[in-house]
């Protein structure tokens, strides 16, 4: 599955692209972040607390044992600081 | 229903103006402008990153439930993004009922939503330093009394 993956903030920064495609086997946003934080330090650093992380999927909020079946978008930012 | 995402600066009389304008079936128009504060004095600008795309439909979203949930004549939702210098108007909302009650509460409930569940966000930027707003635990519990 290939997959659109945006970041956004301090992850964007942290991470130090705002998007790139992922070929992936993961079947949930979890199983995607652990696939990325082996890749390098950057990716361990950014992906370190979950907490501090959101996730939507094709622009909807979403959970991270959320199912990534037919989704083609995944993006994580910080808490988001509108208004 | 009106919803904007924009760089340019906005004229927030002429926007409340227009908005109010020509209508006669309502008693009541509700206006919030957000402005970017400079807390310590030391700020030289604040950048507000978004999700184009997903902003506006969150947006939207968020119009639409207020719509659902109180008796509306008509609402706008107005915010900026890219960067900004301290005293500058961030966004703005506007709603229109017939009794003032549906338009102050539609109002409060739209900033709530967009203070966390729309997708900015801010940095602040000073002469030697830049750092991201941090979200507040407040406004996530903000949302509760909303149900």
């Amino acid at each position: 599955m290939t997959l659109e993956i945006l970041y956004f903030a301090w992850l964007r920064e942290r991470i130090g692209l705002p998007r790139e495609t992922v070929t992936t086997q993961a079947t949930t946003v979890h199983d995607l972040i652990v696939e990325l934080r082996a890749r390098d330090e950057r990716y361990a650093l950014a992906f370190f607390d979950l907490s501090a992380i959101r996730v939507a999927l094709d622009q909807e909020l979403a959970d991270f044992d959320a199912d990534l079946a037919n989704v083609r978008e995944v993006a994580f930012f910080p808490p988001m600081t509108g208004g | 229903m009106e919803i904007r995402v924009q760089e340019a600066p906005f004229d927030f009389g002429a926007e409340c103006a227009r908005f109010a304008q020509g209508r006669e079936g309502i008693g009541a128009v509700v206006t919030f402008c957000g402005i970017v504060r400079n807390d310590g004095g030391q700020m030289q600008a604040m950048e507000i990153e978004h999700y184009p795309g997903m902003t506006e439909r969150a947006l939207r979203q968020i119009a639409e439930d207020a719509s659902r949930r109180w008796a509306l004549a008509d609402l706008l939702i107005l915010h900026r993004y890219g960067r900004m210098r301290p005293g500058e108007k961030i966004m703005m909302v506007a709603t229109a009922s017939t009794h003032r009650a549906d338009a102050f509460a539609a109002a409060d409930f739209l900033m709530d939503y967009l203070k966390s569940r729309a997708p900015f966000w801010k940095k602040e930027i000073s002469a030697d330093s830049a750092a991201w707003v941090a979200a507040k635990d407040a406004d996530e519990a903000a949302l509760e009394r909303w149900g």
